[in-house]
């Protein structure tokens, strides 16, 4: 009861919210790259919102269900499809006992999820399922996914309620450059006016050291008043930090807890998924906003999703039609 | 106080920077200002990222928005030094020095123009406060080691130090809480597990702590590595004033 992993793909691996409360000891926080996607696909299954989902990255698996199940496909267009039929995205699809789901590479986007709502069978390891990869802690064995693993279910779930109106407009990752909103600091005052400048109005280019760890960017050179070594402190999920070399490196799930370079900025947390989701030599922009826009905008996000969550538990038109001509159905067979 | 700065780190963390050096005097006042979070339990603080002389909260804008929480931290350091929390923990770390568990013991010694016994015992004269943690899970940052055995890294990083090493590089000594490459010159071995994830507190030591390493023999070494195994072992705590 459970799937079986026919090939892993380029980077497949167990992922939650991550692994918070233990940063000050030490431990990344993990967890997935593209926050959005994989709270729409585990609401699309009315799983908890922290329910571990699989991440792949560029190229996506192969997988066998051993028995049925209910899963949603969210995140960058990996071409899908379930026995070789093309396989919907951004909607509650039902697997049967056998079926082969395949991805390809990625179309659009660069990273995918999958959720079930069967639950993946993963230790709780320090109060999370996701995978750190560097300390070979939690998810499946510590490791990336390959051919051969199995994961089992936690619980039977194969039904779900207004199971037709679990449909949802997906995402579009088709794009090739993006502005990202970023907050300033905080150690934006070792950066010069110019240099300041600089970073907020050119464009830079995706490098292909783009990680779970860290995303490289190329691009003109961001001058500082006195060299950016600061004394190490923490660091933020979207942190953008900038060493010697005055090119901007954005930090991400799998970042070290502290580090030495000034980070000049913060990418807004509603605008990490349009980063994690670009591919090589893909363009950025960074434009500033306030902390409290960007609070703003995290907290339209979050009511974004409750609306959604609604809209796929609501009978749709479909079911209604049907509804209503069985109604005048039974008032003719009555009269 | 006039120097503690709050500053924005995104939507959902805020730095309070306590100042620009690295001290004990700043390492207190984090220690202080985490301690008094605890106690008061700030609700929506996720984690926290204590560092040489910062801060890092993260926090969910949810439940308390960058000003709510920039005042509630205005108000705790302000509260420093009102608390009785003025205690240190001194864990004593057992060391068996040299030999294969130190095989860069005489290069450590031969660079500070010492004897191999003048080294352990400089090394395991004092006590280090731990600053921080980071780097690895469990890898403590400690201050104050002696100028005199100072060392440069290997030129050539070892693709596997085992977890347990003692070593110094450059300014720095610390443990190796997990097998990991790493370039620092190796000169003991302790057979405590500072990280140990099946442990129910995985990690051993908190920054604000001190640790005083201890010299062993091989036969000692290895008495307490077996009942490390067998998950007897408590390590020797010291509880005192600061």
């Amino acid at each position: 009861m459970g799937i079986r992993i026919l090939k892993g793909g380029m980077l497949t691996t167990v992922q939650d919210l991550g692994r918070t409360g233990y940063q000050s000891q030490g431990f990344p926080v993990a967890g997935v790259m593209d926050v959005r996607s994989f709270k729409i696909a585990n609401l699309l299954l009315d799983n908890p919102e922290n329910e571990a989902v699989l991440e792949f990255t560029l190229i996506g698996p192969t997988l066998e269900f051993t028995s049925s199940t209910i899963i949603a496909i969210t995140g960058g267009d990996f071409q899908p499809t379930l026995n070789g039929e093309p396989a919907p995205m951004y909607t509650a699809l039902y697997i049967n006992k056998g079926d082969i789901l395949k991805f390809g590479s990625a179309r659009t986007g660069s990273r995918g999820y999958i959720a079930f709502s069967s639950y993946l069978q993963i230790p709780v390891e320090m109060g999370s399922r996701c995978t750190n990869l560097k300390s070979s802690l939690g998810g499946f064995k510590g490791r990336k996914l390959q051919a051969g693993d199995y994961i089992n279910f936690r619980i039977k779930r194969r039904y779900l309620p207004f199971f037709l109106s679990r449909k949802l407009e997906p995402d579009d990752f088709d794009q090739e450059s993006t502005t990202l909103r970023v907050v300033m600091g905080p150690q934006d005052d070792l950066f010069t006016k110019q240099g300041i400048e600089t970073f907020l109005n050119s464009e830079y280019i995706v490098t292909s050291d783009f990680d779970r760890m860290g995303c490289r960017l190329e691009g003109p050179f961001i001058a500082s008043k006195n060299g950016s070594d600061i004394i190490s402190d923490g660091i933020a999920f979207g942190s953008v930090q900038v060493p010697a070399h005055g090119k901007p490196i954005i930090l991400l799930s799998d970042r070290q807890t502290t580090g030495g370079y000034a980070k000049i900025a913060t990418v807004a947390s509603v605008d990490i998924p349009k980063l994690v989701q670009r591919k090589t030599d893909h363009k950025i922009r960074f434009e500033a906003i306030t902390v409290q826009e960007a609070q703003r905008l995290y907290l339209e996000e979050i009511k974004e999703l409750d609306e959604m969550r609604k809209i796929i538990h609501q009978p749709c038109k479909e079911v209604l039609e049907c509804r209503l001509v069985a109604k005048r159905l039974r008032t003719l067979f009555e009269s | 106080m006039q120097n503690i700065r709050i500053l924005t780190a995104g939507d959902s963390s805020l730095l309070v920077e306590f100042g620009n050096e690295i001290s004990p005097a700043i390492n207190k006042k984090i220690t202080t200002t985490l301690n008094l979070m605890r106690e008061q339990h700030i609700e929506g603080v996720v984690d926290v990222i204590p560092a040489f002389c910062s801060l890092l909260i993260n926090y969910d804008p949810r439940v308390i928005s960058y000003e709510e929480l920039k005042d509630r931290m205005m108000g705790l350091v302000k509260m420093e030094g009102q608390t009785g929390q003025d205690r240190k923990r001194i864990f004593e770390i057992p060391v068996c020095y040299g030999g294969e568990y130190g095989p860069d013991i005489a290069s450590i010694a031969a660079h500070a123009g010492l004897s191999e016994e003048e080294v352990i015992r400089i090394h395991s004269s004092r006590d280090y406060l731990i600053y921080m943690l980071g780097f690895l899970p469990g890898f403590c940052y400690l201050g104050g080691l002696d100028e005199r055995i100072h060392t440069p890294r290997l030129a050539n990083p070892r693709i596997k130090i085992n977890a347990g090493s003692v070593g110094i590089g450059g300014s720095q000594t610390g443990i190796y809480p997990l097998d990991s490459p790493g370039g620092w010159q190796l000169m003991g071995m302790t057979p405590v597990r500072t990280y140990d994830p099946g442990r129910e507190v995985p990690i051993l030591l908190e920054a604000g702590d001190y640790i005083r390493f201890v010299p062993v023999d091989e036969a000692e070494y290895k008495r307490i590595k077996e009942s490390v195994e067998r998950g007897e072992y408590q390590c020797i705590v010291h509880e005192g004033e600061v």
